[in-house]
C-alpha cells in the first residue's frame, strides 16, 4: 500500500514538474511583455508597468494592425475553404467508396510525403507567372486541401450511420443536401478539431508566406514579429509583446474548442 | 414486363448516380492536392537536371546531384537535421507515452488541468516560441541571468553561439512544443482501451512498468506508428526553428537542410535547379523512412 502511495506521490511530482515547464516559457513571455528590457535582462519573474509604453513603441514600429488583420484574413479563408473542401472529399470517399475512390484516395495519401520545400521554388514560379504574388489566394491555395484533413473526415464518415443516409433520401433529400443537413450537425466534434488544427496551421504558416509576400502591406503576424529580432538592440519588452500578440488568437481558440478537439481526436484515431 | 423491370432500371441508374456524386464530391480537393503537390513535385523534378542562376537555366544532367554531395555546408545541414532526428523524436515520444499513461489514470486528480498545461505549448506559434526560447537562452536572457544569480556562472554563457549547446535548446525547443501534441494522440488511443483490461493487470499483481510495456505499448501501437511517421516527417522539414531560433548559426552548425535550400532558392543569388535536387533528396528520406518505420511496425505484431 506504501509502495503505490509512492508511486502516485511520485506521478504528481512527475506530472507538476512537467506542467510548470509546459507553461514556464508562457507565462515568462507574459510578464515580459509587461516590462522595460532592462529589467527583463535582469530576470524579473513579476509583472511590471511598461505594458502601455511597450504596447505604444510596438504599434509605432510596426504595422501591427494590418498583419493582425492579414492574419485573420488569411487564417479565416483558408480555414472555412478546407474545412468544406475536405469533408466533402472525405465523406465522399467513404460512403460511396469503390475501387477506384480507394486507389485515388491512396494516391492522395503520397502528397503527406511530398515536402514543402520542393514545391515551394515550382509554386513561386507559378503564381509570379500568374501576377499573382502578394494575393490572399497565392497564400492560401497551396495549404486548403490537405490529405491529413481529408483522411480524418473519412475516418469519421466511418462512424455516420447509413440508416440516417438512407432515411434522408426517403425523405427525398438529395445527397448534397444529406451531407450539408445531416452530416455537418452530426460530425460537430470532427469540425471543431479539424478547424483547431486548420486554423492554427494557417496562422502559424511561415515559410510559405514568407516566400510569397513580398511587400510590406501583405505581411502577416509571424512575419512581422520575425521581422523585429532582425535589428542590432533588442528590445525585449516590445518583442514579447509582439510574441504574445501573435500567440493570442490560436491559445484563445485552443481554450474555447478544447473540448471538441480532444472527441474529434479520438473519432479520427479509432 | 416493363412495369417489373422498372423499379430495377431505376434502382441501377440510381447507384450509378450516387457513383457519380461520389466522385464529383472528391474532385475539387483531389484536384488541388494534385495542383498544389504533385505537379510541383515534377516540375521539381525536372528543374533538379536544370543549372544556372535565377530563370537563366539549362540542362545539366545529374550536375547538381553531385554537386549536392560535394556541398559541405549541405551535408553539414543534412548532419544536423539527423541528428535532430535520432535524439528528438524518441526522446519526444516516449515522454509523450509516459504523460498520457499517467493521464489516463482513472484516480488522478487535476487530470484536465494537467492535460491542458502539457498541451498549451501546441498552441503557440513556431516563430513565437523560437523567439522566446531565443530570448530565454540569449546571453542576458533569463537563463543566463538566473545561473548567475545561483553563482554557477559569472558571465553569461553564449548558449547559441557554442555549436553543441545551440543544437541542444534546439531539440529542447522542439520536444516542449510537440510532446503534448503527440501525447493527445496517445490519449485519444487510450481511451479506445477497456480501462477493465489495466484494472485486470492491477489485480494480477502488474507493476506500472509491466502495464506499460504490456498492455499500452503494444495496443497502441497503430497510433504510435502514426506519430513517428509524422513526426520524422516534420523534422526532415524542419524550418522555422533553425531560421529564427539560431538562424543556422554559429557557423551553420544548427542549419537544417530546409533552411539551406531557403536560403539556395530566396536569399542567395536563386538557384532553383540546384535548390530542387536537395529537396528532392528530403523527399526520398521521408519515404524511405516512412517505409522502414511501416515495416518494423508490421513485425511486431
Amino acid at each position: 500500500m506504501t509502495k503505490t502511495k509512492r508511486m502516485n506521490a511520485l506521478m504528481y511530482v512527475v506530472l507538476i514538474i512537467v506542467s510548470i515547464i509546459s507553461v514556464f516559457p508562457l507565462y515568462w513571455m507574459v510578464i515580459a511583455s509587461t516590462n522595460k528590457s532592462v529589467d527583463v535582462t535582469r530576470g524579473t519573474l513579476l509583472p511590471g508597468a511598461a505594458f502601455i509604453d511597450n504596447l505604444k513603441s510596438l504599434f509605432a514600429q510596426q504595422p501591427v494592425q494590418r498583419a493582425m488583420f492579414n492574419s485573420f484574413k488569411y487564417a479565416i479563408i483558408l480555414t472555412l475553404l478546407a474545412l468544406v473542401i475536405c469533408s466533402l472529399a472525405g465523406y465522399g470517399f467513404e460512403i460511396y467508396h469503390d475501387k477506384g475512390k480507394d486507389a485515388v484516395m491512396s494516391v492522395l495519401l503520397l502528397a503527406m510525403m511530398v515536402p514543402f520545400v520542393a514545391t515551394m521554388v515550382p509554386l513561386f514560379r507559378l503564381f509570379s507567372s500568374a501576377g499573382m504574388l502578394n494575393t490572399t489566394p497565392a497564400v492560401i491555395l497551396p495549404t486548403i486541401s490537405t490529405p491529413f484533413l481529408i483522411m480524418m473526415f473519412r475516418q469519421s464518415a466511418r462512424s455516420f450511420p447509413h440508416d440516417i443516409i438512407e432515411a434522408a433520401r426517403i425523405d427525398g433529400l438529395n445527397e448534397l443536401q444529406i451531407f450539408f443537413r445531416m452530416f455537418i450537425p452530426t460530425m460537430r466534434s470532427t469540425y471543431a478539431a479539424a478547424m483547431t488544427i486548420t486554423f492554427m496551421n494557417a496562422w502559424n504558416n511561415y515559410l510559405w508566406p514568407k516566400v510569397i509576400i513580398l511587400d510590406d502591406n501583405s505581411v502577416t503576424m509571424p512575419m512581422l514579429v520575425a521581422n523585429l529580432t532582425e535589428g542590432y538592440v533588442t528590445d525585449y519588452g516590445v518583442l514579447m509583446l509582439a510574441v504574445l500578440l501573435c500567440s493570442l488568437p490560436t491559445i484563445i481558440i485552443f481554450f474555447l474548442l478544447q473540448k471538441s478537439f480532444a472527441e474529434g481526436i479520438t473519432g479520427a484515431v479509432k | 414486363m416493363s412495369q417489373a423491370n422498372e423499379p430495377k432500371k431505376k434502382k441501377m441508374s440510381l447507384s450509378r448516380r450516387h457513383n457519380l456524386t461520389g466522385w464529383a464530391f472528391l474532385t475539387p480537393a483531389t484536384l488541388m492536392i494534385a495542383v498544389m503537390s504533385f505537379w510541383p513535385m515534377i516540375q521539381a523534378f525536372i528543374l533538379s537536371f536544370q543549372v544556372g542562376k535565377a530563370n537563366d537555366l539549362r540542362f545539366g544532367g545529374i550536375d547538381n546531384y553531385i554537386r549536392m554531395f560535394q556541398d559541405k555546408v549541405f551535408m553539414k545541414s543534412v548532419g544536423n537535421t539527423f541528428f535532430y532526428l535520432i535524439l528528438q523524436v524518441p526522446i519526444m515520444l516516449i515522454l509523450a507515452l509516459c504523460l498520457a499513461q499517467m493521464l489516463n489514470n482513472k484516480n488522478l486528480r487535476f487530470k484536465g488541468l494537467f492535460r491542458t498545461a502539457i498541451f498549451l505549448p501546441c498552441a503557440t506559434s513556431l516563430v513565437s516560441y523560437a523567439i522566446v526560447f531565443r530570448s530565454l537562452f540569449g546571453v542576458d536572457g533569463f537563463i543566463n541571468s538566473v545561473l548567475i544569480k545561483l553563482g554557477i556562472l559569472n558571465t553569461g554563457y553564449n548558449f547559441l553561439g557554442h555549436a553543441t549547446s545551440a543544437k541542444i535548446i534546439i531539440i529542447l525547443a522542439l520536444v516542449w512544443r510537440w510532446t503534448g501534441y503527440n501525447m493527445v494522440f496517445y490519449l485519444s488511443g487510450l481511451q479506445n482501451i477497456e480501462y477493465s483490461v489495466y484494472e485486470a493487470a492491477k489485480i494480477d499483481g502488474a507493476n506500472p512498468l509491466q502495464t506499460f510495456f504490456k498492455i499500452t505499448v503494444p495496443l497502441l501501437k497503430p497510433t504510435i506508428l502514426l506519430t513517428a511517421i509524422m513526426s520524422t516527417n516534420g523534422t526532415l522539414q524542419l524550418f522555422d526553428e533553425s531560421l529564427n531560433l539560431t538562424k543556422g548559426g554559429p557557423a551553420n552548425a544548427t542549419i537544417t537542410m530546409s533552411h539551406y535550400i531557403y536560403n539556395v532558392s530566396f536569399k542567395y543569388v536563386p538557384n532553383f535547379g540546384y535548390a530542387a535536387a536537395m529537396s528532392f533528396l528530403i523527399f526520398i528520406l521521408v519515404a524511405v523512412l516512412a517505409f522502414i518505420q511501416m515495416k518494423v511496425g508490421d513485425k511486431r505484431d
